[in-house]
């Protein structure tokens, strides 16, 4: 079991350093206390709401955050740390990313000439061909520049790059938003096939639906935390679900009556003591005002002091 | 570390205004004390190389070049501050009138920086020094009247885009009066921007007045401003008396280059964008 | 036919400007006080001048003639290449300017080009390196020069070169007392060094600046992190993408340089009494030249509108948001 997982995050959180107005300068912790793991042939989607640091932690990942950012906690990929030298040996080749939007193509390079990056050779050229077409991207979009395609487009030529190579592990950040259904829903076919070959795929995404649909494991994560992870089919009713916020999260798909939980999630320097839900949480207590682990729970992982304590806790896989 | 850094960055420019100030002061009140040594001629001392008693060393009439240097910084800095200062008024004036009074007026103005930036500077202070009859009122109406394009264009931005704020928007449905909005939401925000504006310009403002003299357009040599001192020299220059460019013109770099650096500091400081460097 | 129009619309821009600058500039040299033929009477050049030659300058120049109508006078014939006779020199005033023009030519393409291949070149190796070594130098050097005059700079070189060392020569763009037909190209050259290198230095600092500006946005960028998640070394990333989103921009610097190496042209020329345009400028203006003045100021202007015109046709064939008419054009 423990030799298949593909990567794994420990502890993982990343935080900028920031000044206001008048040079006054905080610490922003954007995650914290991460965890994920990905298998070999598992989709695992990361879940959460827009402005919860989810691109920074696929950034993070892959060693393009900014500057002034700060990593702490610990990537293994394959079982050994992924160390910057390591790193930049496997991108582009064995680790690939699918950016959020179509500013992450260059916007003076045709796009087929950046999605087949530095090969020229006539292969590749049929194979950009071939991913287009599989994409169901109108013919001579391979000498389109960026900025005479749709927002939908775009997001298949950017999941086209991941295409090119045998990646064994993708990272997607937000590959679905601004597309039809349909297109989404093919979008999201894509990665499950990559999944299906034998890579592992981290998919982070706001859309519950989708990754229920397509994903094994789900990850909730809110705030820059991970609340609770489930295997998808948990996700299928809400009795299966444990964190007070995955439940929110159930109630408020299309399907289940689109109820939105009151409160607003709480953005960096504003971070609630303990439970980062707590203020939002009708189950709240004064205990939840402690530091919350994330302990297994059943099949999956959750940080809620509530859920633990009703005898639910497992053990330690 | 990182927090040293941003102390640092602050106390920099907290440091170079206190000197800068210092400088400006002690320039002026030197400037004007030291007037009458500055031409006091004697021809016991005439060209000695720089020393402990002459540290600028003495010109061809005998005159302490250090005096000299003093006083004609004193002259230069006057017309910079005055020039840069009329220059940013009519830069607040004509960017606020670009993005408020209408797509005509606009238009005009922009046009107007247009054919400015046209003519190659210096080119268009020959012309409106010509134009004034040549003489001091010449230089600083020349420094005056080209300086102001880059602020204005700044400040008509700036209003633009704050006049697409949301917050200005909502006031505007609140039913504010426009003078209101402008007092409280507009000026905020410009004021600093526009006094950033002025000390950047002054070290351009001086550059180009000490240029626009030593070419010989304006003042004269009773009115020993830096680049008067300098075109002088010059002709002294192929005997091999170093000293008297030299120090002048080390002085002149100094100064601009301080308020150059203030003036980028203080853009640092008020521009929130850019500070998290 | 969406290009032609573009052209088009930049080219009759440019004339208009043009247009405003003549009115600009005959205003200026109209409100003088100075007046042209007073202030040149004891010049021998009037004295040589035909009566036909002393009426036209009245009907450009006369205090007696309304403005409106004098200026009317001269830019008719200005329009046809009639610019009339240097009070100074005693010639056409389009013969003087391109003497002058020939001569300030070398200084100001060699500056151009040193300039924007140099500065280009250490703009990017600060950018790349942003806040190292290469960066803090390039930004010192930059800051320094920025801060200098042109004139005391050429000032410096000057005292180094000529005075001290004596391997260039002092000044002039011949030897003094030489028949001009025995003076070979090498001569000319030598004495071009000096201004020529000025003229440079303070170009380079001005792009490289800027050029590090945009190249630190472009490294920034979102395309750049994606470039760099797909394995991209930094060289590749400079080469596929830095110099290809840094081009258009240095185009602009390049062009809009033109008018500040020919102002800095003005001052450098002067230190090293340099017979160019600059020297020629500053020779009109003391010597209340006004028909050279306004020719030199002319055609000057003419050159920087040139050059912004040329950036923006070449801004229009080279980025294909404006060539394939997208979000700008």
């Amino acid at each position: 079991m423990e030799e298949k997982i593909l990567l794994e995050i420990r502890n993982f959180s990343i935080s900028f350093t920031q000044y206001e107005r008048g040079l006054r300068q905080k610490e922003l912790t954007v995650i914290r206390d991460l965890n994920v793991r990905v298998r070999a042939g598992e989709l695992v989607a990361v879940v959460g709401s827009s402005g919860s640091g989810k691109s920074l932690l696929a950034h993070g990942i892959l060693g393009i955050l900014p500057y002034n950012s700060r990593c702490e906690g610990e990537i293994l990929y394959r079982g050994e740390p992924l160390t910057r030298r390591r790193l930049k040996k496997l991108r582009g080749r064995e680790i690939v990313l699918v950016p959020q939007s179509v500013a992450y193509l260059d916007p003076l390079m045709k796009v087929g000439r950046q999605v087949r990056s530095s090969r020229k050779d006539a292969e590749s050229k049929n194979r950009v061909k071939a991913l287009f077409r599989q994409a169901n991207l109108p013919e001579n979009t391979e000498d389109k520049y960026p900025f005479e395609l749709s927002g939908g487009m775009a997001r298949r030529v950017l999941v086209s790059t991941a295409r090119m190579g045998q990646p064994n592990l993708v990272i997607a950040d937000e590959p679905t938003p601004g597309m039809h259904l349909d297109a989404a829903k093919q979008t999201m076919q894509a990665f499950r096939e990559m999944a299906d070959g034998g890579a592992g795929v981290l998919l982070i995404t706001h859309d519950l639906e989708l990754a229920v649909e397509t994903a094994d494991r789900i990850v909730v994560f809110y705030a820059g935390e991970t609340l609770e992870e489930e295997p998808a089919s948990a996700f299928m009713q809400e009795e299966t679900l444990r964190h007070p916020y995955s439940k929110a999260l159930w109630r408020a798909m299309p399907a289940h009556g689109f109820a939105s939980a009151p409160g607003s999630q709480p953005y960096g320097a504003d971070r609630p003591e303990g439970c980062i839900y707590g203020p939002r949480c009708p189950e709240y207590t004064c205990a939840c005002g402690a530091e919350i682990p994330f302990v297994p729970a059943g099949e999956g992982w959750v940080r809620c002091l509530r859920c633990v304590e009703q005898g639910e806790g497992g053990e330690e896989t | 570390m990182k927090k040293r850094l941003c102390w640092n960055q602050r106390t920099k420019t907290l440091i170079l205004l206190a000197v800068a100030v210092f400088y400006l002061a002690g320039v002026a009140v030197w400037g004007l004390v030291g007037r009458e040594s500055a031409l006091v001629t004697d021809f016991s001392r005439k060209n000695l190389t720089p020393s402990l008693s002459y540290l600028f060393g003495t010109d061809w009439l005998g005159r302490d070049m250090l005096a000299r240097t003093v006083t004609g910084l004193s002259i230069s800095i006057i017309i910079g501050v005055c020039a840069a200062a009329v220059s940013a008024v009519i830069a607040g004036l004509l960017g606020v009138a670009a993005a408020t009074l209408g797509k005509k007026v606009d238009a005009v103005i922009t046009w107007l920086i247009d054919l400015i930036m046209g003519i190659p500077h210096i080119l268009l202070l020959i012309l409106i020094s010509f134009a004034a009859g040549k003489g001091l009122t010449g230089v600083i109406l020349g420094v005056s009247l080209t300086h102001w394009t880059s602020l204005a264009r700044v400040i008509r931005a700036e209003v633009l885009q704050l006049k697409e704020s949301t917050y200005i928007r909502t006031a505007e449905k609140l039913g504010h009066s426009k003078w209101r909005i402008a007092k409280k939401h507009m000026l905020p925000h410009l004021i600093p921007q526009f006094l950033v504006g002025l000390v950047l310009l002054f070290p351009h403002a001086i550059l180009h007045e000490a240029s626009i003299t030593f070419l010989g357009f304006g003042l004269s040599t009773e009115q020993p401003a830096i680049g008067v001192i300098l075109s002088e020299s010059m002709k002294y220059l192929v005997t091999g008396k170093w000293w008297l460019a030299l120090f002048p013109g080390l002085m002149l770099v100094l100064t601009v280059m301080l308020f150059d650096l203030l003036g980028e500091c203080l853009r640092k400081l008020t521009d929130p964008g850019s500070v998290h460097r | 036919m969406k290009n032609l129009n573009f052209v088009l619309k930049k080219l009759i821009r440019m004339l208009l400007l043009l247009a405003a600058v003549s009115v600009a500039a005959f205003g200026l040299v109209s409100l003088s006080p100075i007046d042209p033929l007073q202030a040149n009477v004891g010049q021998a050049a009037l004295g040589s001048m035909s009566e036909e030659q002393k009426d036209k300058l009245k009907s450009y120049w006369g205090v007696d003639t309304p403005p409106v109508e004098r200026y009317l006078n001269w830019a008719k014939d200005f329009v046809r290449g009639d610019m009339g006779v240097s009070l100074l020199y005693r010639q056409n005033v389009s013969d003087v300017i391109a003497v002058k023009l020939v001569n300030s030519l070398f200084l100001l393409l060699f500056a151009w080009v040193i300039s924007g291949v140099l500065g280009l070149a250490l703009g990017i190796l600060a950018g790349v390196n942003r806040g190292r070594w290469p960066d803090k130098a390039v930004k010192v050097y930059s800051l320094t020069i920025a801060s200098t005059p042109a004139f005391w700079l050429a000032l410096l070189l000057l005292m180094i070169f000529a005075v001290w060392l004596k391997v260039l020569p002092v000044g002039l763009s011949v030897p003094i007392g030489m028949e001009a037909e025995s003076v070979t190209f090498l001569d000319r050259v030598r004495h071009a060094i000096l201004p020529a290198v000025t003229l440079s230095i303070t170009g380079v600092a001005n792009i490289a600046l800027h050029t590090r500006q945009k190249v630190i946005d472009v490294m920034e960028s979102e395309y750049v992190l994606f470039a760099q998640a797909r394995g991209e070394s930094t060289w590749q990333i400079i080469r596929h993408h830095c110099l290809r989103n840094i081009l258009l921009p240095a185009m602009t610097l390049q062009f809009a340089s033109i008018s500040e190496i020919i102002g800095g042209s003005v001052l450098v020329e002067q230190v090293f009494s340099y017979p160019g345009l600059g020297q020629a400028a500053v020779t009109a203006g003391t010597g209340s030249d006004v028909p050279l003045l306004l020719g030199i100021t002319m055609i000057t202007a003419l050159i920087v509108f040139a050059g912004n015109f040329l950036a923006n046709v070449l801004y229009g064939v080279v980025d294909p948001r404006i060539r394939r008419g997208g979000e700008r054009g």
